[in-house]
């Protein structure tokens, strides 16, 4: 058997009637096969694995994987996914969100969980569009763009993600794109080896939203422009800041080392105790 | 609240500091830890509530404590609470409104926020408390009811009683009914997370247990997988009021004080039932044939026992400190047979013995005359 049917047997879920929701040509699909195969990869049991989204295109993804699966509220998902992993934290929780899940209505969750190192992985999936609504402008719009709610084009300077979360201080930050599949596997599969709050960008196209309205032409066409504007980051080092105008830079952003929120948590829970038997 | 929280076996809490609820963290933020629980300050009440649905969901009873402000920012996330059925406990500790109001004063505004704050038709559980011993028992009774009928109960205090100062004696642990929510015992290839079954309540698998399933606060299917089907959405709904409705009697908590012969009957909860007690107290000295009925279960509507006391009631008095959440409650049952006679203030300050007193007095009065 081959093994991307062997990955499907083993992940997908079969009680679930396909289709699923995303548009012919999405990046989700990418996404979701360089999760299962890191998954797969460093073996984690199916069970102790949770799974939590936001609302959106991306949101709909855990109901298709065979893990425990939480579909939340429109960017909650990290705060349902604290709440996991303080309570059981030998899961290992993943966080799937969108754009507009992660820095426009989850803006503050996000650089919160950032902060406080809670173990978690974090996988945001960045299409610069809000896809499921029809094409409205995110906070990852570039300036000067076009969607639904900005027809004149786009007055509103963009989040950086990765950079955003390099700053609120998350341990590991990798960004990828759909079109570079294998660093995508490999950067996923670092973000959940990883202890502490680790991010991966996944810079995506909304060719049925974004796409159409500016001109950027089929999924292909748009794929080859994350070709062709991607830039490893190591790259980037020996190159003049002229030379990176307009390129996104991918792979490993930041890789440190912070106190981890349940570890520390550990330490108060014997300080407490040591205060009760005194 | 902490103790009886600690004793139904609450075993963590996120919130974000409001007056005049911020001491129930303080404590649980000493206490928590100490007996293997968890305890963490949140960014703000929507991701307070959301870290405690995402306890609930992996099998630790979870409960948050606010106020006015903060119960508003819950609301999304009681909603799906609801519908994807994951027990937990929100403390109101109810201050003056709307917005910011009056934080260090007391208020019981939050009476229709709690019932229907959040979008959709749904069914709630809302309880209150008017004694210290009443809001350690209340606690308890709450994380029963959320166990057992998987819904967020809501537990309505007021700041007087919210920062009272009473002497009880806490019961020992094996004297306290703990009721923990069912868990299957099926294999997990016949688990159906969302089965209709005769009591309307499934078993719920906690996440990391073997039976993997999909939690949504989309309307789902009875595998708990999205669904658009008219035959699918109807009776889940159904079943989300019919948890509740079938189980009234079990819900509802109250205090007949001398009402078999009552012709007058006050109507009240919160601080504002301590008062009317006191009121009743002194208009029986003066012979006046009046009662009291506390309301310990604010929603579901006690229904049954307004009927009670109408039976015997020429004239009810419901004194409450907002501009009249409940009277409406209690004249929708009345049904015109009777006065209903309304006792509204929103200034801060409490409803006073004295004030329902002479309310008493002027319906004797105007009666026998």
């Amino acid at each position: 058997m081959p093994e991307v049917t062997k990955l499907i047997h083993k992940y997908l879920r079969h009680d679930k009637k396909f289709p699923h929701v995303w548009c012919p040509g999405c990046g989700i699909g990418i996404m979701l096969g360089a999760l299962i195969r890191a998954i797969d990869r460093i073996g984690y049991e199916k069970d102790e694995i949770v799974l939590v989204s936001g609302i959106g295109c991306s949101g709909r993804l855990p109901v298709y994987v065979d893990f425990n699966t939480l579909h939340t509220t429109h960017g909650r998902a990290l705060t349902f996914a604290t709440g996991v992993k303080l309570a059981k934290p030998n899961l290992k929780v993943i966080v799937i969100m969108g754009d507009g899940d992660a820095v426009a209505i989850g803006g503050n969750h996000f650089i919160h969980a950032a902060r406080r190192n809670i173990d978690l992985t974090a996988i945001i999936l960045n299409n610069s569009v809000y896809g499921m609504t029809g094409g409205q402008y995110s906070p990852t719009t570039p300036y000067g763009m076009r969607s639904t709610t900005t027809v004149y084009t786009n007055i509103e300077q963009d989040f950086k993600i990765s950079e955003l979360a390099v700053t609120a201080g998350a341990v590991f930050v990798g960004r990828g794109t759909v079109y570079h599949a294998k660093l995508l596997d490999s950067l996923i599969e670092q973000a959940l080896l990883k202890k502490g709050f680790s991010v991966v960008e996944v810079i995506s196209h909304c060719h049925t939203q974004y796409g159409r309205q500016n001109r950027l032409g089929s999924a292909v066409e748009m794929m080859e422009w994350q070709r062709d504007y991607a830039l490893p980051v190591e790259k980037a080092l020996r190159m003049k800041p002229e030379e990176l105008k307009d390129k996104i830079l991918i792979g490993v952003l930041i890789d440190k080392e912070l106190p981890v929120y349940q570890d520390e948590y550990e330490k108060i829970r014997e300080r407490a105790k040591e205060v009760v038997e005194r | 609240m902490v103790e009886g929280a600690l004793r139904a076996g609450c075993r963590f809490f996120a919130g974000y500091p409001i007056t005049p609820a911020t001491e129930v963290s303080e404590i649980l933020s000493v206490r928590l830890p100490q007996v293997e629980g968890t305890f963490i300050q949140m960014e703000d009440e929507i991701a307070s509530l959301g870290a405690v649905i995402g306890a609930s969901l992996a099998g630790v009873k979870a409960m948050t404590a606010t106020s006015g402000p903060g119960f508003s920012l819950m609301q999304e996330n009681l909603g799906f609470a609801i519908i994807a059925e994951v027990p937990c406990i929100i403390i109101d500790v109810m201050r003056g409104g709307p917005s910011t109001g009056l934080p260090t004063m007391p208020s019981q505004s939050d009476v229709m926020q709690a019932r229907w704050g959040t979008h959709g038709d749904h069914p709630i559980i809302v309880l209150s408390a008017s004694t210290v011993r009443e809001c350690y028992e209340m606690t308890i009774k709450a994380f029963n009811f959320s166990e057992k009928f998987r819904t967020p109960v809501i537990l309505l205090i007021d700041e007087v009683v919210g920062h009272m100062r009473e002497k009880i004696v806490l019961d020992d642990q094996e004297e306290i009914e703990i009721f923990n929510r069912v868990k299957p015992t099926m294999p997990p290839e016949w688990y159906i997370p969302y089965e209709d079954t005769p009591s309307g309540i499934p078993s719920m698998a906690n996440f990391g247990e073997g039976y993997r399933y999909h939690v949504t606060g989309l309307t789902h299917d009875i595998r708990g997988f999205p669904t658009s089907r008219p035959d699918e959405i109807g009776p889940f709904i159904a079943r989300l009021h019919r948890k509740i409705s079938q189980n009234f009697s079990e819900i509802h908590t109250g205090e007949f004080y001398q009402t078999d012969d009552a012709e007058i009957t006050v109507i009240a909860y919160g601080c504002v039932a301590r008062s009317a007690k006191r009121a009743v107290i002194e208009a029986r000295e003066k012979g006046v044939k009046v009662g009291l009925l506390k309301l310990m279960t604010i929603w579901p509507f006690m229904r049954s026992a307004v009927e009670k006391v109408l039976q015997t009631s020429k004239a009810l008095i419901v004194p409450e400190m907002n501009m009249g959440q409940i009277s409406r409650e209690v004249k929708r049952v009345n049904r015109g047979v009777t006065r209903v006679v309304t006792l509204n203030k929103v200034d801060g300050t409490i409803i006073t013995p004295e004030e329902i007193m002479n309310r008493i007095m002027e319906i004797s009065d105007a009666r026998s005359n």
